[in-house]
């Protein structure tokens, strides 16, 4: 052994085991989690710094309730999913939006044979895909656009990189909600950075 | 060779594809298709790189420090975690 933690569920075995070190390798590495996660879902700093700090003491109190340490990230995200939504019934009534797949699907020239999409060159990108600050921004707006039950799909399965399983058991929808929302929310981060490059390259 | 039906078909799959949930019917068709649809190939190319920026750019934002008195608190909770557990197998 002898080697830092790597996965979830070791961390949360040598979590409930009180193993030395677990305390502070868990708050260090959730703490960050929980509160990229709230901020994208409430906006305001201080609103994602409570639910991160509040979501931490309610693992710490309940800890006793997770039995599989297979499900500690799961577990853990559904509880800050839930504070998201207080603080958010509490601030702003967020209506339910839907994204529409035809909205996103790029505009096509031409016929069967020599069909071609109307799309950014995206093949000019270096592969070391660096994002400059304008860029940044504009992914940030795109982000922050996406409706709540999309942008929480997004934080999950790709920040997070929970399993479809794991965001559809933190979200309490099937895993077919899981991949459609999932497809048309990176299809409309894609369309927003695709009308970013072919607007600054113009 | 691709239609327009076809590509709407594999439009709505290229996530599931990506990240190799997609059936095994499905995952055929998308490889035959895109094998003769140059534009399916663009916009899947297209998707990669947007997925691989949008995973990037989440990870800047750090948390404001935590307090010692919040930090104290957790783990208090997390102490008294552990005696109910040791107590809970004794």
């Amino acid at each position: 052994m002898g080697a830092a933690v790597t996965t979830d569920s070791e961390l949360a075995r040598k979590l409930i085991e009180g193993a030395d070190g677990a305390f502070e390798n868990f708050v260090d590495v959730y703490y960050a989690k929980l509160f990229r996660y709230s901020y994208t879902m409430c906006s305001q700093r201080e609103d994602a710094e409570e639910v991160a700090q509040d979501t931490l003491l309610r693992v710490f109190e309940s800890l006793n309730q997770l039995r599989e340490p297979d499900h500690l990230k799961s577990w853990v995200f559904r509880i800050a999913k839930n504070a998201c939504l207080m603080k958010r019934r509490k601030s702003v009534f967020a209506p339910k939006t839907e994204i529409s797949l035809d909205e996103l699907k790029p505009k096509r020239v031409g016929d069967d044979g020599g069909m071609r999409i109307e799309i950014a060159d995206w093949s000019a990108l270096p592969e070391d895909l660096a994002l400059d600050a304008e860029m940044r921004r504009q992914l940030q707006r795109a982000v922050h656009e996406l409706p709540d039950s999309y942008k929480s799909v997004f934080l999950l399965r790709d920040i997070e990189e929970l399993s479809t399983g794991e965001a559809a058991d933190v979200l309490g929808v099937t895993t077919d909600v899981v991949k459609t929302r999932l497809h048309r929310a990176r299809l409309a981060l894609r369309k927003s950075l695709d009308e970013y490059m072919r607007e600054s390259r113009a | 060779m691709s239609n327009k039906r076809d590509c709407d078909r594999i439009f709505a799959l290229l996530s599931e594809y990506l990240d190799a949930e997609a059936a095994p019917g499905d995952c055929e068709e998308i490889e035959r298709h895109i094998a003769g649809c140059k534009p399916c190939v663009e916009f899947l190319e297209s998707l990669k790189k947007s997925v691989r920026l949008s995973r990037a750019f989440q990870t800047q934002e750090p948390p404001p420090p935590m307090s010692d008195d919040v930090r104290a608190s957790l783990r208090e909770a997390y102490r008294k975690s552990l005696q109910s557990r040791s107590e809970h197998k004794t």
